[in-house]
């Protein structure tokens, strides 16, 4: 049997949360105030995932990094590998907010996109 | 080979510079940092002290009263910002009368003009922000203030105009007799020389007894100050001291040249001559302390704090003459308060020194005065805008606290002795020593560095050679 | 003189939101003044997700939610200045802006929007003890290296303060690299929201430490490392608890100041709470026509909320102006004062003017510390009229309750109004 302890972010309260699984199954969840706080342990223990952001280069633009983030989430466990494909490429501008940056971005069939317009340096 | 080498590129070392090079004389001054004004000159009270604390027929005494008497023209000479505010000593117990009185008397003798003796009433219609508990004070108006980053800046640039060298990031290793001169080894090289100025603050000691037998002690005195916001500078007009009794020499509650109010210093005897850090202890202290002098003092409107070192020797007198075992060896040691106020004469002394020993002939081409980084803050709207419609720079801001153009950044990297460091343009421009503490402009101001130097941001420092403020690019595989 | 209806100090997302507002209420002569080089604000180094949910009703990036309002903006054929710095307000309402462009200028505006945002508290302020080494950053200007200049401000990083900025850094320079060794708080709590605490140090195993400080910064040239202590109830650090981190960097996120030089210098009274300007329920300074809106009145958690507080000031501009075509402003009616009472630091508005004020308002307001199962109760007068049941309040989150009008007017001798918190 595994026991896991969790901060819910579902408000300030920030219940701290106990879930014991078997096998990959929740048998109990304590310690949540309210149903939110079981929704949330649920997710996060079979799924949990995160929109990762970060910044790329940009040549010949008027501002040297872009912003971008992953379209979608992504399991917690790729944000690294996600990360990683960011820092060896570099876009041209002009860039557009929605630009598509990477395609399946470390496998996981999330594209990233840029969250920022980038115009050409003068 | 060279005439006179200047150990020591602070306040004293820049004002000897300055003044030999009047006369025609083959003359450097090294400095250990990237900088000049790097060590003692630039953290301390920035008061010009009229004269009266002093010991009675002391050169400390003699010199300080001189320096105070030039400042003002100096000041003129060389543009940098100085305030004659008026220094007030206040007594809060009755019973202490009688030491207020004594300070009088000594300052009297020592010259200092213009003393008087403020009752209680006469005090408070001149600062109604003093505490109730003051009874009487001694009010020396020829007491000021001055920006001792612009005062040693402006005594090295007009040097350097008049044809001083400067070597920085230059270390002292050993200084020797070699033949009939001086060999002063370095990290970087071997320099010869007629004389030696020892102006090396705190290391000052070190040097001296590697020539003399007679040896010095120079103690690193550690000060700390506060630094408060603008909005407090009008809290006290004059620089406000207390009368020193049993339980120490009080600290002193000032306005600074550019309108900031600055709380100091604490004075603990330290053994490291690098040991600037302050503490928790010396910060609480000093606003205990100045609340007893001053109301109205928050801390909440701190904006930055620092210690800085004075170099004080044993018997709490500069010693500024040839060494008598050194020939041409002439040390400027245990320059301590009030050092800053007796730099000018400091320098005339000095030269003074040299003049009687070589045959010094004036210098053609010296040129006396200076002109300052321009402040487009006192210039007219109109003037104001023809300088921006001729030098566009000068209508961006980059730091918005002190409210400091790209044009006067621009001016501090370009001129003689240029900024090369942030530390180096605060110093110069105030850019970065507002309220927010570079928080905004810091990016913008290594932008214009980097540029103006033709090097990388991650080669600009905050002062040292180690002090790099950026350590990789973003995205560099690590 | 140039003459402006809307003069608006600040192209971030407060002043965006106010002119585009100030424009659909009718008003043309709009002028935007923003200093750095393009609008948008601080949101533009926000690169992380997390805003727009109450205004959108979906997650979006910083730079995404400004530039929701920057295309309006520019779709409202709003005049802006970029590169523009204001240098100086008069009472009167003129306005001396400066930029390399144009030199100095001064225009006349029939109102103004200040909308200058915030500032980070500087170490200086903390007076932290120790060196003076580089190294120490505010989160915020450690931000703008890494997200819009390209550079890492250090390898081994601690933080002090566990405010928003310095939980999304923590999370930022690890995902580029850096080691985040611990973040510091002295309060018993966080000022950040717990969701930034989950994904930002929970996911990467940063150890939050809270009831802890900063007493000693080593190292000369670039800082080398920090002394940790604990501190008790009053804050004050315990003799024995000291710990030694070494690092390369330190940034701190211990607070926002609300940046009112301007105000100050032109005569606007500030509160000593929030370091913003005292306002009426139009969001009026003591300066008739001079606005406040965003974190330059109180320092917000959630742009959401600036964007709201924007755009009722850019409404009430527009309607100030249309009030002085017809040359009716001074009907000051009856004023109502709010009181923040027993765990309640302070509210923004500070008075209502009945006459004046919608069919409802927004009364916005922080609490003091953590409080849980509490209400929070507003009382006309003596007489307890809301007592809604909390089961958390937090000082990082920003409360608000709403008053009706009618409700008001319901109580014809009310002269102030009292928010405290409860106990069940």
């Amino acid at each position: 049997m595994e026991e896991r302890k969790l901060t819910c972010i579902g408000c300030p309260l920030g219940c701290e949360i106990e879930v014991k699984l078997k096998e990959k199954q929740i048998i109990s969840i304590i310690g949540n105030t309210c149903k939110r706080g079981e929704l949330y342990v649920r997710e996060e223990v079979t799924n949990p995932s995160r929109i990762v952001t970060s910044t790329v280069k940009v040549e010949n633009g008027k501002i040297p990094m872009v912003s971008v983030k992953t379209q979608n989430t992504v399991p917690k466990g790729k944000i690294f590998e996600c990360i990683k494909e960011l820092k060896t490429i570099s876009i041209k501008a002009p860039v557009k907010i929605g630009d598509i940056i990477i395609e399946n971005s470390a496998n996981t069939g999330i594209s990233i996109i840029a969250t920022k317009n980038v115009e050409v340096s003068e | 080979m060279y005439d006179v080498i200047i150990i020591g590129a602070g306040v004293s070392g820049c004002a000897c510079a300055r003044e030999i090079s009047r006369y025609q004389i083959k003359a450097c001054v090294i400095e250990k940092d990237e900088d000049v004004c790097s060590g003692t000159s630039k953290a301390n009270s920035g008061i010009v002290h009229a004269g009266y604390d002093a010991p009675l027929g002391s050169l400390m005494a003699e010199l300080n009263v001189q320096g105070n008497e030039m400042m003002g023209a100096l000041a003129k000479e060389l543009d940098f910002p100085f305030q004659r505010n008026g220094s007030l000593v206040v007594c809060f117990h009755e019973e202490e009368l009688p030491n207020l009185y004594d300070l009088y008397e000594k300052g009297l003798k020592n010259n200092v003009k213009e003393l008087q003796i403020l009752n209680k009433k006469e005090l408070r219609l001149k600062e109604p922000n003093i505490s109730e508990n003051a009874v009487a004070a001694l009010f020396a108006p020829s007491g000021g203030i001055v920006c001792p980053f612009e005062l040693n800046i402006a005594l090295a640039e007009n040097a350097y105009t008049n044809g001083v060298e400067f070597k920085f990031n230059t270390k002292v290793r050993n200084i020797f007799k070699k033949n009939d001169r001086w060999a002063v080894e370095t990290n970087r090289g071997m320099i010869e020389t007629q004389y030696v100025v020892n102006a090396a603050g705190v290391y000052a000691d070190l040097f001296h007894n590697k020539v003399s037998e007679k040896k010095i002690h120079i103690t690193p005195r550690r000060g700390e100050y506060c630094l408060m916001d603008k909005t407090e500078g009008g809290t006290v007009k004059s620089t406000i001291f207390q009368l020193p009794n049993q339980y120490g020499k009080g600290v002193l509650v000032t306005p600074t040249v550019h309108g900031n109010l600055l709380v100091g210093p604490t004075a603990i005897d330290i053994d490291d001559k690098e040991g600037t850090d302050t503490t928790r202890e010396g910060l609480e202290r000093l606003l205990n302390q100045a609340g007893k002098s001053v109301n109205h003092l928050s801390g909440r409107k701190i904006i930055t704090s620092f210690a800085g070192l004075r170099a004080h020797e044993e018997k709490h007198e500069f010693i500024i003459e040839e060494v008598k075992d050194a020939k041409g060896f002439i040390d400027v040691a245990g320059i301590e308060s009030p050092g800053l106020s007796s730099s000018p004469a400091i320098g005339v002394r000095v030269a003074d020194i040299l003049k009687s020993e070589m045959n010094l002939k004036p210098n053609p081409d010296y040129i006396g005065h200076r002109k300052g980084i321009l402040d487009p803050q006192k210039l007219s709207k109109d003037v104001r805008n023809e300088l921006i419609k001729n030098n566009p720079s000068y209508g961006t801001i980059i730091c918005r606290c002190e409210m400091i153009t790209e044009g006067e950044i621009i001016d501090a990297i370009r001129r003689p002795l240029g900024a090369r460091t942030l530390d180096g343009i605060k110093r110069r421009t105030r850019a970065g020593m507002g309220r927010c503490q570079a928080g905004f402009c810091m990016p913008k101001t290594m932008e214009i560095l980097a540029r103006e130097l033709k090097e990388s941001s991650l080669q600009i420092t905050k002062n040292r050679n180690e002090s790099i403020i950026l350590t990789n690019r973003n995205k560099e595989q690590a | 003189m140039r003459e402006y209806d809307v003069v608006i100090i600040g192209g971030g997302p407060a002043g965006l939101a106010a002119a585009a507002s100030a424009k659909k209420n009718g008003i043309d002569q709009i002028l935007i003044i923003e200093r750095d080089h393009e609008l948008g604000g601080i949101l533009n180094q926000c690169i992380h997700n997390g805003f727009g949910l109450h205004t959108f009703h979906e997650e979006l990036t910083g730079p995404e939610y400004a530039n929701r309002f920057i295309d309006e903006v520019k779709k409202l054929k709003i005049t802006y200045k970029l590169n523009t710095m204001v240098v100086n307000i008069t009472k009167s309402k003129v306005v001396t802006y400066m930029n390399s462009l144009e030199g100095m200028i001064e225009i006349q505006a029939k109102t103004i929007i200040l909308a200058m945002g915030c500032r980070e508290r500087s170490r200086g302020a903390l007076n932290i003890p120790g060196y003076r080494p580089a190294g120490i950053f505010s989160a915020g200007t450690a931000q703008r290296f890494v997200n819009i200049e390209g550079y890492m401000p250090g390898r081994e990083v601690v933080i002090l303060g566990s405010g928003d900025i310095g939980l999304i850094m923590a999370r930022r320079m690890t995902l580029e690299g850096a080691k985040v060794k611990v973040v510091a708080e002295l309060m018993p709590y966080s000022g950040g929201l717990k969701r930034n605490i989950v994904q930002c140090l929970n996911d990467f195993n940063i150890p939050l430490k809270l009831s802890h400080t900063i007493t000693k910064i080593h190292g000369k040239d670039r800082i080398t490392g920090i002394t940790l202590s604990k501190v008790d109830q009053k804050g004050s650090p315990m003799k024995g608890t000291e710990e030694y981190y070494s690092c390369d960097t330190l940034l701190l996120s211990v607070g926002l100041i609300p940046e009112n030089e301007l105000s100050d210098n032109m005569g606007i009274e500030l509160d000593t709470v929030t370091s913003g300007p005292n306002v009426n329920e139009s969001l009026e300074t003591n300066i008739e026509g001079v606005f406040a809106c965003g974190n330059v009145l109180h320092v917000h958690d959630l742009v959401d909320f600036v964007s709201e507080e924007a755009s009722l000031a850019g409404k009430n501009a527009a309607r100030f102006i249309k009030k002085l075509k017809v040359g009716k402003n001074n009907d000051l009616g009856k004023i109502i004062e709010l009181k923040s009472e027993n765990g309640i630091r302070y509210t923004v508005p500070g008075i209502i003017r009945l006459d004046q004020m919608d069919d409802t308002v927004v009364i916005r307001f922080r609490v003091a510390g953590v409080y849980k199962n509490c209400y929070i109760s507003v009382y006309f007068d003596k007489e307890r009229v809301i007592h809604k049941k909390k089961t958390v309040v937090a000082p990082g989150e920003m409360e608000s309750i709403l008053l009706d009008k009618a409700k008001l007017n319901d109580y014809p001798q009310l002269s102030q109004i009292t928010i405290k918190l409860e106990e069940v």
